[in-house]
């Protein structure tokens, strides 16, 4: 170690302090950790610690409560924008997110997703899209693409058996409650920075008052993909990203300009390359 | 408000008792026989005066949890229901029990099974009482039998669930919800400033400043055997609400050869046939639970020492009875008249039913 | 005068799942042939070509990395 350098006062980067000492126990390379610590140093920035809370949701960031140094509560399975929005009613003065998985978010959880959004609910929501059920052992998710395999599609998803993979972001942003929608990934350095700010945004947006914040993270989910993280992250650009497009949808209430039809309605199935 | 005589109807005076007891929040879901609940809070608008929060959810299932965001900030929230509703809230209970989140919970009964009927009921006893989701867990069950009952026991629900930090559930039914009764009302409690709330919450998730670590309001624990220690917690809470909160009326008791045992709306009627079985001579009495869970039992057991018989009256097809059998010891005989699927008994039969099932059987 | 940079990882944490190895615009991360206690093939700084950018630190999903700058 260079003692010229490592002093406290050219420190460029270290972990947060919004994160607790706990070790996460996500899979090596699990895009959760990126995602968790990114919130962590938003929450950091912007100085609001001792006025968020957040909330947990049944799936692998079930435990999200244990690495985050705020105040949290754990919902039952798809219930977070329920829970999100009587804390937010009650206490107009926090900052409240929702942290949620595919399942969560868009299986189990689909009415209190819609219903919080169309309400307007003054909230941020971030959505961890892996395709797939992590914690349950890599079972079909809503997001699955068509001929992926997962644990209940071993022969990879297939329409007349399963129906098709839904996109609740763009949904999502098709809603007058929504504010903010925007899809990013946590794979690269440039993609980090980016959903950073996205999720910076998404809090910042709280103080406007002017409707809900969402932004979905395309991850990887290298243990239900069965690659290495460096494979799985090459997978999810060649596959996930295709499929579910990366940018933002819906800012300060409007669709961005190019967004039309042709993206919001998915006219054929998400399917694997 | 000061004290005034008022007529109105048990799901009015359940939202004036939430506006006037200092309730924070309201989320609920339309369903027949309760709307009123929800109406009127809107009516009132609340938020204006007291500033409490009334929204009406998509869903049961988001009025359950809802209740439980709300509350695990440490503001009082409620939420009201009918039989098929308080169904869909059975996971949001288990997860409020297990989180051990104070909050208010009322079931305006209604028959069923299934959809059932939008006719008062007394079925959901069982659900009420033995838990109702899954897990070993109890919700603190009170049992209105007036519109005068239903608006005083709101106020007093916040105390007890603040004591044990534990649901309390309102077991009324469509009979009570919809009769209008006169009604005193109480002098309104404000809601709790900034500072009470984080005194009497401090468990709460308000945002952690740096004097403390963060707040988890969680019923997950991944490691058995702190779960099982968790449980022992629990049920050692329970023990104590069993020991210190059983509360029971007894009417015409004390020279009584034969008692009914009925709660709510049957017990009104079963009133009434003691009244007719008095005039013919038969010395009946009522024993009146108020408190389902706990259930009153030492004081139950030490009624049934003195009487020949004792007859259960409920709206269903016999669930407390075996409470009373439990209790009882099976030291007398313990019998069973009930109408159910929206019917309500008359005095009458419940009178007959005393006679043919008790006396002479 | 040349801009140096320093990574400190926490070996103990890190999963040596490898995503840092390709955010380094100068390769200068690898995983160790020597393993933590739970038995990860920590990632480690093989080469003196850090300038300090964080871009590794930035994608690290166990946050292991702390990263420092200096002008030399």
């Amino acid at each position: 170690m260079n003692t010229d350098i490592v002093k406290p006062e050219n420190l460029v980067y270290s972990r947060t302090k919004v994160l607790t000492d706990a070790t996460m126990h996500y899979c090596p390379g699990c895009g959760h950790g990126t995602t968790h610590r990114i919130v962590a140093e938003v929450i950091e920035e912007l100085g609001i610690q001792d006025q968020t809370v957040g909330i947990a949701p049944v799936g692998c960031s079930v435990l999200a409560y244990n690495y985050f140094d705020v105040d949290f509560q754990e919902a039952a399975h798809g219930r977070a924008p329920a829970l999100a929005t009587a804390v937010k009613r009650l206490n107009p003065n926090l900052f409240v997110f929702t942290y949620q998985g595919d399942g969560d978010l868009a299986a189990i959880g689909t009415a209190e997703t819609i219903h919080a959004a169309n309400r307007g609910e003054n909230i941020t929501m971030v959505f961890v899209n892996n395709g797939i059920y992590g914690m349950t052992g890599g079972q079909m998710a809503p997001t699955t693409l068509v001929g992926m395999k997962s644990a209940t599609t071993p022969y990879g998803r297939n329409v007349e058996l399963n129906g098709y993979p839904l996109r609740l972001t763009e949904i999502l942003a098709t809603l007058p409650g929504t504010y903010f929608v925007t899809r990013q990934s946590v794979h690269t350095p440039a993609a980090v920075r980016k959903a950073k700010k996205a999720i910076k945004q998404a809090f910042e947006n709280q103080k406007l008052k002017k409707g809900l914040s969402f932004v979905e993270i395309v991850s990887n989910c290298n243990s239900g993909w069965k690659m290495t993280p460096v494979q799985a992250n090459k997978w999810m650009e060649e596959n996930m990203f295709p499929n579910y497009p990366i940018g933002d949808i819906k800012v300060e209430g409007k669709l961005v300009e190019g967004i039309g039809l042709d993206r919001l309605v998915v006219s054929s199935p998400l399917t694997v390359k | 408000m000061a004290k005034e005589l008022k007529l109105m109807k048990g799901n009015e005076a359940i939202a004036q008792a939430m506006i006037a007891s200092g309730c924070d929040g309201y989320f609920g879901y339309p369903i027949t026989p309760q709307s009123e609940v929800m109406e009127t809070l809107m009516a009132e608008k609340p938020w204006e005066t007291t500033g409490m929060v009334v929204l009406q959810a998509e869903s049961e299932v988001a009025s359950i949890n809802m209740v439980y965001g709300g509350a695990a900030t440490g503001k009082k929230v409620a939420t009201t229901s009918s039989s098929p509703g308080i169904s869909l809230m059975q996971e949001g209970l288990t997860y409020l029990a297990g989180a051990e989140i104070p909050c208010l919970i009322i079931n305006v009964m209604r028959g069923g099974p299934g959809l059932g009927t939008i006719q008062p009921s007394q079925s959901d006893y069982f659900q009420s009482t033995k838990g109702g989701g899954h897990g070993d867990y109890q919700l603190f069950t009170l049992a209105p039998a007036s519109v005068q009952e239903m608006y005083d026991f709101v106020f007093e629900a916040w105390d007890i669930a603040y004591k044990y930090r534990n649901p309390v559930l309102i077991l009324s039914d469509g009979a009570i919800g919809q009769c209008m009764e006169k009604l005193y009302t109480r002098d309104y409690v404000p809601r709790w400033t900034e500072e009470e709330r984080r005194a009497n919450a401090p468990w709460g998730t308000w945002g952690k400043p740096a004097s403390r670590g963060h707040n988890i309001i969680t019923s997950l624990e991944l490691d058995s055997a702190k779960q099982e220690v968790f449980n022992h917690k629990l049920q050692a809470k329970y023990r104590v609400m069993e020991e210190n909160e059983c509360r029971y009326e007894e009417i015409m008791c004390d020279d009584a050869e034969y008692i009914f045992v009925a709660y709510g709306s049957s017990s009104r009627i079963s009133m009434k046939a003691v009244q007719m079985a008095r005039e013919k001579g038969i010395k009946a009495g009522l024993f009146r639970p108020i408190t389902l869970y706990p259930f009153p039992k030492k004081a139950l057991a030490e009624r049934a020492k003195q009487v020949k018989g004792i007859l259960t009256v409920e709206m269903s097809a016999g669930q407390m009875v075996e409470d009373v059998r439990l209790a009882t010891e099976c030291n007398v005989k313990v019998e069973h008249f009930g109408r159910f699927g929206g019917i309500i008994p008359t005095p009458t039969e419940v009178l007959e039913a005393l006679e043919n099932q008790i006396i002479k059987g | 005068m040349a801009v140096k940079g320093e990574i400190v990882i926490d070996r103990e944490r890190c999963k040596g799942c490898a995503v840092c190895l390709g955010a380094c615009p100068n390769a200068v991360i690898a995983l160790s042939k020597n393993v933590n206690s739970k038995g990860y093939n920590y990632a480690e700084a093989v080469k003196d070509e850090c300038i300090g950018c964080a871009s590794c630190a930035i994608v690290c999903p166990d946050g292991v990395i702390s990263v420092y700058r200096a002008k030399l």
